[in-house]
Formats: C-alpha cells, structure tokens, sequence
C-alpha cells in the first residue's frame, strides 16, 4: 500500500509541475513580478553576433543585451540587474509564452500571424533588416533573378524558407533547397559549394562574410527579398509592461533625435526644451503614468546611451559586421526610425 | 462464515477483488490526471490567446523541400507537408536497415573468424564505430562527402551522363509517369508470385519426395505480369538526361549527399551493433551443433548457412527488431545534416504556424505508430522462426 501512496504522490506532483506549465498574464503582473524578483528576465539570440554573444569573459554584448540592459536601467535604475537567457529560434515563443522571460531581445521579426495568433504583441522596431542572398563573386552573378536551378542554403525556424519561395515563386525561379538545423554546416555547406547561394538576414550575412577565409570572395546581391523588422516581444494582455519597453525604445530613439548622449545627459537636464524636460524627468509625470521612477528615461540613457550611439557600438561601420545606418537612420535623415512624442 | 463472507470489510481482503480495485484506482488515477493536464494545457492556451487545434494542417505551407517522392511544391497544405517528410524518413530508414543487415551479417561472421587479420578488422569496425555517438559520425560523412568531391561546376564525369560531386550522384532516369508505377506495381506483384510459387513446388517436392523443376514457371511469373502492363500501360520511353546548367546539373535522377551521409551514418553505426547480435546469436548455438554437422560431411560454409544461422536467428530476431526501431528514430537526427525528414518539415511547420505541442504530438504519434508496425512485423517474423513446441 505504501508503494501506491508514494506512486500517488509522484503523480500529483508531475501534474502540479505541469501545471505551472503557463504562467498567468494579468494585468500589471509582469511589472510585479520584475521588481519582486530584482531582475529582468530576457531572452537574447545564443550567438549573434553584433546583436547577443558572450564575449571572452563570458558577459554578454550585443545590440539585443544593451536593449535588456536599457530596460533594467529604466526599471531598477542599473544595467545589471537583467538576466540573460539564451533561446533558440525554435523555442524562442513558447519560452516568452511560459513566463520563462519577462520580454524576448532577439531578432525577432515582427509578423501578422505571429502578433495574432500567438498570444504576443510587439514593442516598436529596433532595427529594419530584410532577407539578402550571397553568392561567390566567381559566379559572375548580378541579381537574384539568374539564380534559376541554384541550390540555396538556408536556416529552418524562421521566415526565411517562406520569404525565399514567396520571392522565386512568382518569378518562376526554381531551386534547390538544402535546410541545416546547426549554422555551423549550413556555413561550411556554402563555402564549400554545396550550395550556390546562402541566405538570411541581411546583418546576419554581413557576419557570415566576416567569418570566411577571403571575404573578397563573396557578394552580398542588391535585391532585398522581404521585410524583416526586428522587434523586441512581450506577453499579450499586460499593456503596462508592453508600454514601458516600447517607451523605453523609443527614449534611446528620441534622444538621438534631441542630441542627448551617454557623455551628455546630465547637462541636458538642464535643457530648456520642454519635450526633453519631460522625457528626462525634469518636469512632469512621464515614469509614474510608467508606474516607473520618473528619472526612468534618464536612467537608461545615461547607463547605455542613445539609439545611435547602441548601433555604432555593436553593429556600425567600425565594427566587425561594419554595417551602415541604411533604413536604421533617424526619419530626419532619411531612414525609418521614429519615436512618437513625450507628452 | 456465511454471513461474514458478503461482508463489505472481508470483502476488501479478498485477493481477486483487491487486484480488480487497484487496477481500477491506477488507471482512474492515469485518465483522470491526462484530462487534467489537457484541460490545463488547453485553459491556458486559450487564456493566453494561444491559436490551438489542428486547422492548419489544411493551410498551404508555403515552403518548398528539396526532396519528395509525391508531387508536392509549395502551394500544398502543410498537412501534405508532414507527409512528404514522413515518407523521406521512411524512404532512408528502409536503405538504412537493409544496408545495416547486411554489413552486420558480413561482420558479424567475420568477428568469428580463425583467420586474425580478419577477426581483429572486424573488431575495429565495431568498436570504432559502436563507442561514437552517431551525431558526429553524420557531421564527419557529411563533412567528408562535401570536402573530398569537387562542386557541381566541376563534377567529376566518372561514366557518360553520370555526375558525381558534392552537389550528390547524377545519372540519367527515366521521365516517371503513372505508367510506369503500374508497370512496377506488375513487377513486384510478379515477383510475389515467383516467390508463392517456389514455396509450392518446394512444399510439394519436401512432401512426396518428387516435384518437376520449378524454375520455368517462376520465370513466367516474373516475367509475364509486367510484359502485360508494358502492353496495357504502354508507358514512354523517354530518358530525362542530366544537363549542365550555370550552377546545377539538372534532369536525371539526383541522390543528394544529404542522402548519402545519412545513410552510410544510420547504416554503417546500426551495423556494428548488429555485429555484435550476429555474434552473439552465432555463439549461442551448441558446439555440438557445428560437429553434428561436419559429421555428415557439410562443410563450414554449407553448416553455417543450414545449420547455424537458422538456429542462431532465433536468439537473434529479438534485439534485431530494437536495432531496427532505433535506426527508424534515429533517422531523426537528419535535421542536423539537412536532409527533409519529418522532424524537420515539423519544425519548419512549427516555426511558421507558432502551435508546437500540435506539432510535437504529431510527430511523436507518427513515430510511435511506425515503431508499433515495424515490432508488430518483426514479432510476426519471430513467431514463424521461433521454436515450435509440442
């Protein structure tokens, strides 16, 4: 009878386990439980370079990170208090979903299937990407519309495999195919011409390129085959946890606007345009309708910096992926990124 | 004791009573928890307005998969998808078992050998082999079938029209049509008469100690059933040659490398295990089964192959059907090396549609009722070469 009890015991503790399975989503209680526990919990690419890898100390970098990093400065007032969890392409919702993070950091495209019928709403675009093609320069090619009978490379577990049949399909390119769940032979798959052409996103081959042995010896084709706006995540149903990464994306957004920089903030405290006042907390009260301290925006750009100043640290021209603002300059410069006002 | 027998209290201590109850509380207890935890799942699903139900399998997928033996493109539901993944996996496993039978076989005899060269190679290939998990050994074939062949603009011509390079094997093919599946379908139902016929002639020749040659009439049998469908099908005869293209050969009948180094991993790793059975199965028949045998004047080759191996298969049958299962899951790990099997295609779909446990349940149904056939078949087999007890 004992052996029974025991049995019984074990059983009800797997179905409890499981039960905790799908954390709840009120209202607010992403905020609550944040600040409870003294971190935030973001999920960030495994290795991106540019955007989330570990660097030789093990600390995380990247243009994703400093995002988390942003938000803790923003909540807690430090850029420490976030813990980093590295999710895969194929795990990433279900561990937003589970309550396992609190926000995901990490290349994800922003998409109308993914907004509606995941249970997820999306923060403001972070950087506007699209899908490119590579190929070895030997080949001669111009555009992507020679690529007829070419064996592609490609990545599972994102929109890739679609936005490349959407873009051939109606073109009446035909092609191969080959999909490799690890990127380390989907890499070696193409630079030892298994394939033609490799692709992803845009930023993404830029790192592949940087990695080759000649990286003379491969072009980058102009055509870009879809949008990819990348987006950070949040769980569907908490507007005010939504509304603080969205407003903390777009303080690091406005202050590239305004000219208030890390090295800067604190002589812009005393700036006399109102928008600014009320954005850095001098007047108003912009972090307490946040439910957040209403030196939040201040925080998060004296910790990190502003938008421009992220981008060129991890992603710019000086940088190993070396890309240029293209789309990702402010909407004043001719690019697309925009905050709505501070009032 | 009467009356104390229908007693509720005495009737609690009653064996068979007990028995029937605890098997009546353990599985209450097991369907109530599994509608708990669906209740749960599907509660928080919906609360977190989570799409569930498996409506979109009848959506198109939307992607293409670079090998199918059904027509398939793009514009297909991703129902028909899952299929095509789940016949490449099946397509692999059948080459993979066949291939791995025959290598175990071969190895298996040769670990026995009295010659040393051969019983030490043998046990080479099976510890090398057996001690690495397969994962590796499919990133080495992989990696080694792309590096050693040249690409595809350089393919080595190694016959007229046949291409070999790491962009896989080309030969020229036939343009496949339904014609032609009915001319096969003829062939393989001819051959499954040859084969009835040949136990026939053979049952008949056991029994009366007489027979007439048996051999015209599986000729006919063979022969006849697809001459006829040639004639009613007339199928064309039309060769689809491989061409050269800018980037690809295109036409004839392409064998990936995806393929390849999947199935030479799957083949080569299942084999070495299967050795081990082979031997096993061999050793376990007496000594004095091998003496009996040479004192009728069989020599070795004709004792191992009548008398030996009949009696080693039964010992052997059992784990075989659990090598074969495992080579059947883990043909899963195609994924690594890009080859389209069904996990992949779920991933794919999983990743697009967002609905994972839907997907994870199909999948894991999928291979759980392929196993159940694949043990099914081989308990059936099992029960023909089992001793009969009388």
């Amino acid at each position: 009878m004992s052996k029974m009890i025991t049995k019984m015991v074990a059983f009800g503790l797997a179905a409890a386990a499981f039960s905790v399975f799908a954390a709840p989503a009120s209202a607010q209680a992403t905020l609550e439980a944040v600040r409870k526990r003294g971190k935030v919990l973001c999920g960030v690419s495994p290795t991106a370079p540019g955007f989330s890898y570990a660097d030789d100390k093990g600390v995380r970098q990247g243009f994703d990170s400093d995002i988390c990093r942003a938000l803790s400065s923003a909540i807690f007032g430090a850029p420490d208090k976030v813990d980093f969890v590295p999710l895969n392409t194929n795990v990433r919702f279900q561990g937003l979903q589970s309550g396992e993070v609190d926000l995901l950091s990490r290349q994800t495209t922003m998409t109308f299937s993914r907004d509606t019928s995941l249970g997820l709403d999306f923060a403001p675009v972070v950087f506007y990407d699209g899908q490119g093609l590579m190929v070895a320069s030997k080949l001669g090619v111009k555009s992507a519309a020679e690529l007829s009978q070419s064996a592609v490379c490609i990545l599972p577990g994102t929109t890739t495999l679609q936005n490349l049949e959407d873009y051939f399909k109606p073109r009446n390119i035909k092609y191969e195919a080959v999909v490799f769940e690890n990127p380390d032979e989907w890499r070696n798959a193409f630079f030892s011409g298994r394939c033609d052409v490799i692709t992803t996103d845009r930023s993404d081959l830029a790192s592949v390129r940087a990695i080759a042995n000649d990286p003379k010896q491969y072009v980058i084709l102009p055509e870009t085959i879809s949008k990819e706006p990348l987006a950070p995540v949040v769980r569907q149903n908490d507007s005010n946890w939504r509304d603080i990464v969205s407003w903390t994306v777009n303080a690091l957004i406005a202050a590239e606007e305004y000219g208030i920089t890390k090295g800067n903030v604190d002589e812009q405290l005393k700036s006399k345009d109102p928008e600014i006042q009320r954005m850095l907390g001098v007047n108003g009260d912009l972090g307490k309708m946040l439910n957040l301290d209403n030196k939040w925006a201040y925080n998060a750009i004296k910790q990190l910096g502003n938008y421009g100043e992220l981008f060129e640290r991890h992603l710019g021209e000086k940088t190993p992926l070396g890309l240029s603002r293209g789309p990702n300059q402010l909407w004043n410069k001719g690019g697309l990124i925009y905050s709505p006002p501070f009032r | 004791m009467a009356t104390s027998d229908s007693s509720p209290v005495r009737l609690l201590y009653d064996v068979r009573v007990r028995a029937v109850l605890y098997q009546v509380v353990a599985v209450a207890l097991v369907v109530g928890i599994g509608f708990y935890l669906f209740g749960t799942v599907s509660r928080k699903l919906a609360d977190q307005n989570i799409a569930t139900g498996f409506d979109y399998l009848s959506r198109p997928a939307g992607f293409v998969i670079s090998q199918s033996f059904i027509s398939y493109d793009s514009g297909n539901t991703y129902g028909r998808a899952i299929l095509v993944g789940l016949l490449n996996t099946v397509w692999v496993s059948v080459f993979a078992v066949a291939l791995s039978s025959v290598l175990g076989l071969v190895v298996g005899i040769a670990r026995l050998s009295r010659n040393p060269l051969l019983s030490t190679l043998a046990l080479l290939y099976v510890e090398a082999l057996r001690n690495v998990p397969l994962l590796l050994y499919l990133f080495l074939w992989y990696a080694l079938i792309v590096a050693v062949f040249p690409p595809v603009r350089e393919a080595w011509q190694i016959l007229p029209d046949v291409f070999l390079s790491n962009g896989g094997l080309i030969v020229p093919s036939l343009r496949w049509s339904s014609a032609h599946t009915g001319v096969l379908v003829a062939a393989v139902l001819g051959i499954v008469l040859a084969c009835f016929i040949a136990s026939a002639f053979r049952r008949k020749r056991v029994a009366t100690g007489q027979g007439r040659m048996a051999w015209p009439y599986v000729l006919l049998a063979l022969v006849i059933p697809p001459l006829l469908a040639m004639l009613v099908f007339q199928p064309d005869m039309v060769v689809n040659w491989p061409e050269k293209g800018r980037f690809r050969i295109t036409g004839g009948l392409q064998v990936t490398p995806e393929f390849t180094a999947l199935l030479v991993g799957l083949g080569l790793s299942a084999s070495a295990g299967i050795a081990e059975i082979v031997r096993a199965g061999i050793l376990s028949v007496g000594r004095g089964q091998w003496e009996a045998a040479r004192a009728v004047g069989l020599h070795d080759r004709q004792t191992m192959r009548l008398v030996v191996l009949p009696q080693a298969l039964r010992v052997i049958i059992p784990p075989l059907t659990s090598s074969y299962l495992s080579t059947f899951k883990n043909s899963s790990l195609a994924i690594a090396i890009g080859y389209p099997d069904l996990v992949m295609v779920s991933n794919t779909t999983m990743n697009q549609t967002g609905q994972a446990i839907e997907g994870i349940a199909i999948f894991m149904l999928v291979y759980l009722g392929m196993s159940i056939t694949i043990s099914m078949l081989m308990n059936w087999y099992n029960a023909r070469v089992a001793l009969v007890e009388r």
